[in-house]
């Protein structure tokens, strides 16, 4: 971009020299990929959209909807994401073992979070609202299945990851790993924003 | 423009990674994800409002400012990480999701709204002179 500006001793360059491509070229392809998967989920939420009120003469979200369950669900992914961040802090400061600590708590609010869903899952087949119920409860259990299973994805990734810091250290690779899997984390969290107020705030309003 | 984004990207990467999160950004950005998400609770447990539309209408409005919260706090974007380039790619998302989502959703409803399910279309049928 630079080789653009013309200045009068200097030949024009009409090619990209290459020097400033981005060091960390793996962050902003991640960063792609999320977005691809942003589109994904705006897919899903857009079913959502059309097929959530059809009830079939089933349920509807406010028949079915815990909504302090899912407050402590959202409280839960909200301090895995503070608790990531504190991770990151560590890394930058070279702490591998306070990185592991913080990973772990990440790791703990994770699986509390994806426990209280799984509940939520099983209680309402046991209730006789299960995906084949109404299309409402089919796009339900898609969107919110699909939310889960990124974050059972997101679980198995981190301890994957604590494994290898605890084997390798704070390497130059293993902290390019743990910035991906923060925004992998923390995009997670953006989209269950959307998931608590379009599908149960918005799902128990009369 | 472009020689204006050049300079700051230069010097976005000198540090180590470019990446540089603080407590203190961690934190606020947490505690105003905690008000944003509890103040739409409230709102919907509490009934607060009369009607279901302006309630609908302030928690998706809470939302929206959550999620540049989470971007900002969370997500550190900017306008000088990548050069420049995830923030692009974040607005054509966005562009993308709104082409998509209204579009969806309009389509969708007018198609609700002139497709009368069977017996009712009888009714109609039935009460013509």
């Amino acid at each position: 971009m630079s080789s653009a500006i013309l200045s009068p001793d200097q030949p024009p360059q009409f090619y990209d020299s290459g020097d400033h491509h981005p060091k960390q070229g793996t962050l902003l392809g991640f960063w792609l990929y999320l977005m691809s998967d942003c589109l994904i989920f705006a897919v899903l939420f857009a079913v959502y959209a059309v097929l959530g009120r059809s009830y079939a003469a089933g349920p509807s979200g406010a028949d079915l909807f815990d909504l302090p369950l899912v407050a402590v669900n959202t409280a839960f992914l909200l301090f895995s994401s503070i608790t990531y961040g504190f991770a990151m802090i560590a890394m930058q400061h070279q702490r591998k073992s306070q990185v592991l600590t913080w990973l772990a708590i990440t790791g703990l609010f994770g699986a509390a979070f994806l426990g209280l869903e799984l509940y939520e899952f099983h209680h309402l087949i046991h209730e006789g609202a299960g995906p084949q119920r109404s299309a409402f409860l089919s796009s339900f259990f898609t969107l919110v299945g699909t939310h889960g299973l990124h974050v059972t994805f997101g679980i198995i990734w981190l301890v994957t990851l604590m494994v290898q810091v605890g084997k390798l250290g704070l390497t130059t690779e293993n902290k390019r790993r743990l910035m991906c899997l923060s925004m992998f984390w923390h995009f997670l969290d953006v989209v269950w924003i959307g998931v608590f107020t379009f599908v149960y705030l918005m799902g128990v309003l009369p | 423009m472009s020689a204006d984004h050049h300079h700051d990207h230069g010097h976005g990467h000198d540090g180590d990674d470019g990446y540089h999160a603080s407590v203190k950004g961690y934190v606020t950005g947490f505690v105003l994800s905690v008000i944003l998400t509890a103040i739409p609770f409230w709102l919907v447990m509490a009934k607060v409002l009369p009607s279901s539309g302006a309630t609908a209408a302030v928690i998706l409005g809470f939302a929206a400012v959550q999620i540049v919260v989470h971007m900002v706090y969370f997500l550190h974007m900017n306008s000088k990480i990548e050069g420049g380039w995830s923030l692009l790619a974040l607005i054509f998302t966005g562009a993308l999701l709104v082409i998509m989502l209204s579009g969806s959703i309009w389509v969708m409803y007018h198609l609700n709204a002139n497709m009368m399910p069977a017996h009712e279309a009888a009714e109609v049928v039935r009460q013509l002179p």
